[in-house]
């Protein structure tokens, strides 16, 4: 099984008429996504190579009958995109957008919390979701992952996740779903949520997690996984030798005077239980061998 | 993008925050022309983004303007942690009855904003934190609602702040949160936050740490920017567009994802090297971003290998490449280079460039071996 998304997952990109919305949807759609339609406000009647864009997410909602949106709009329109497609009945909401500013990431996460219960948002900032072989939303090349499990990988970065499917795929380890959560400060789907899901689906035996330096998610998840989690889990840190005060290319990835180090990330996680390894490719293998290990 | 005491004064100041009367200055004459203008006594203050100026001698009162002359000479031009004093900021001294701590900054794990308000200011809120954890009155903002005027009253209240100082202080907090908020903050305090003995509630210091991603509807912080950065490295990165921090080491690094660049750093340290910055090229590497982050590199001094470490996704490894190989025709470049090309057409990519290779260009299969390889190269 897969985590959020499958197969019959009715996806809508609200963007999809732009540069990077076309692309990112058409590279979805190749990849097996039920890519159903686009949004752009405006632009409703036409068509990107055959999926029809509406004006609203309502009207495309109504249309198609999508849970799912991939929103790949500019920084300043996207937290009213994410508000308009909860409104529009999308139930997932996948934002890849990079640079929202974090006031309007903390009033809209609010917002949706409290007007949408039942929406999931992943992001903003992320690189998406792909559950190999079923559905793709997201920038994520899809030929780097390999379908049938056993593994979930949940992760902050971009590149370090395709690093970790690519190490996996290549040693002929499948993964169930990949969720980017993304770099930005107030995601809206964290390491618990995908922790979670993962620890409640079947088909998934093992998970790996990235995390970065920044924010106490990683601790969070540490606690969460000694109390809930029964399923092995390899972490990889970034950002050991990270200087604190620097915004570190994602904006959430800063070490706030003593907070949110990596060694204090690790040290957590390690005493949770986790296998903390101290480089990507150790991470692969670490999940390679426990992977090899589980009977049956 | 953190604001020198005087920028986040002015900043204060736009939304109706009290700040003490003074300018800057960048000469002793300026000194002098200030505290004239806003009375004397003056305090003058190194501009410095970094703790504890008192201490290392950078913050003096003086009563004429003698003492001015002598204090600001003296100021210009000192060391702080490595932060060498080019401005001042000088302003009327205050006289002092309570000194308090005021913060807004965001709660990332509640995904709230969170404001710290504290009758025991003037010393560093993470001592109170420690010591007497009791004495900060924090307040979780939902940030759909912000800060009304009668939740501020009873936060004040709740802090134990002065009777005398509360509704002053409680409107200034309401201000204080409005720069925070619509003046995209990250940061926003204030320490200390001063009652005077005849009456006022004032601001003494201001930190600001501004959204740098909120800039495209804050024109103002133009004037910010050209100040920002002093080592001239990051300097140079930011007018090439790149993602760049400046540190100490040798080996040169290029990544592209601020993960895996933070990565890279890790990675080389573990195999015995030191980085000499971080760098992320971002998605879709071109000749002219590959060139322009070489030049940025054999900019500084220190480097005495470079590694360029990719993982093409949407970046496509053969057009690395062929960026690399551009780049190497248009710079010339003092430091080898090891790359490690993996991802999407990183057979095609490490193909382009085998015809090319030799002892300043060489290629690695993985990740810590091309860690090896550049920290040898930059050690021997």
């Amino acid at each position: 099984m897969s985590i959020f998304v499958d197969e019959n997952t009715k996806v809508i990109v609200q963007g999809l008429t732009g540069g990077q919305g076309r692309f990112h949807g058409l590279r979805n759609r190749d990849y097996g996504t039920r890519v159903v339609a686009g949004v752009t406000p405006g632009k409703g009647g036409t068509d990107v190579d055959g999926i029809p864009v509406y004006d609203t997410v309502g009207e495309a909602v109504a249309a198609t009958g999508a849970t799912a949106s991939f929103v790949v709009v500019p920084p300043r329109f996207a937290a009213d995109a994410i508000i308009e497609a909860a409104q529009g009945g999308i139930t997932f909401i996948v934002c890849i957008t990079e640079g929202i500013p974090a006031h309007d990431e903390a009033r809209t996460y609010n917002r949706l919390v409290a007007e949408f219960p039942g929406v999931r948002l992943l992001g903003p900032n992320c690189p998406g979701i792909i559950s190999p072989g079923k559905c793709n939303i997201g920038i994520t090349s899809g030929d780097i992952a390999l379908p049938g499990g056993p593994v979930g990988i949940v992760s902050r970065s971009g590149t370090l996740t395709y690093q970790a499917l690519h190490e996996l795929s290549q040693q002929g380890i499948g993964q169930t779903t990949c969720v980017g959560i993304g770099g930005d400060p107030v995601p809206g789907t964290n390491f618990i949520d995908c922790l979670a899901a993962f620890e409640a689906d079947p088909e998934t035996r093992a998970v790996m997690m990235i995390g970065e330096i920044g924010g106490s998610e990683e601790e969070r998840a540490a606690e969460w996984i000694k109390a809930h989690m029964t399923k092995p889990v390899v972490a990889y840190i970034a950002g050991v030798t990270a200087p604190a005060g620097r915004k570190m290319g994602h904006a959430g990835a800063i070490i706030s005077g003593s907070k949110g180090t990596a060694q204090a990330k690790m040290a957590a996680l390690a005493e949770a239980g986790v296998h903390v390894c101290q480089n990507p490719t150790e991470a692969g293998e670490k999940m390679v061998e426990i992977v090899r290990t589980l009977a049956g | 993008m953190d604001l020198f005491e005087y920028q986040g004064k002015q900043y204060f100041a736009r939304y109706g925050i009290a700040v003490s009367p003074g300018g800057v200055a960048d000469t002793v004459e300026e000194a002098v022309a200030v505290a004239e203008r806003v009375g004397y006594p003056v305090v003058v203050k190194a501009q410095v983004k970094v703790g504890g100026r008192g201490k290392a001698g950078g913050v003096k009162l003086a009563d004429n303007v003698d003492e001015v002359r002598t204090h600001a000479g003296n100021i210009l031009g000192l060391d702080i942690k490595g932060h060498v004093v080019r401005r001042l900021w000088v302003e009327h001294a205050t006289d002092i009855a309570e000194e308090y701590y005021a913060s807004f900054t965001l709660d990332r794990p509640n995904k709230v904003h969170l404001g710290m308000l504290s009758a025991q200011g003037g010393v560093e809120i993470e001592v109170v934190a420690a010591e007497n954890p009791d004495a900060i009155a924090m307040l979780s903002i939902d940030p759909r609602l912000g800060l009304d005027l009668a939740t501020a009253r009873r936060w004040v209240a709740e802090a134990g702040l002065t009777m005398a100082a509360r509704e002053q202080a409680a409107e200034l907090l309401v201000h204080l949160y409005r720069c925070y908020e619509d003046g995209d903050c990250d940061l926003a305090e204030v320490n200390p936050l001063v009652f005077t003995p005849d009456g006022r509630v004032h601001a003494l210091d201001a930190k600001v740490s501004l959204d740098e991603n909120a800039s495209f509807r804050h024109p103002e912080w133009d004037e910010y920017r050209a100040t920002e950065t002093e080592d001239p490295r990051e300097k140079m990165a930011k007018e090439k567009g790149l993602n760049y921090i400046g540190l100490d080491g040798t080996v040169g690094i290029i990544a592209n994802g601020a993960g895996l660049a933070m990565s890279t750093l890790d990675v080389v340290n573990q195999v015995g090297g030191t980085a000499a910055n971080f760098l992320d090229i971002g998605g879709g590497a071109n000749a002219d971003v590959m060139a322009a982050a070489l030049e940025v590199i054999n900019a500084d001094p220190k480097v005495r290998a470079i590694f360029v470490n990719i993982f093409g996704g949407i970046t496509r490894v053969d057009e690395v490449a062929k960026g690399v190989l551009e780049a190497l025709s248009r710079v010339e470049i003092a430091s080898p280079i090891v790359l490690r090309l993996d991802g999407t057409n990183a057979t095609e990519g490490r193909a382009i460039l085998a015809p090319h290779l030799n002892d300043r260009l060489m290629t690695e299969p993985t990740m810590l071996d091309a860690a090896r390889r550049a920290v040898a190269l930059a050690n021997a």
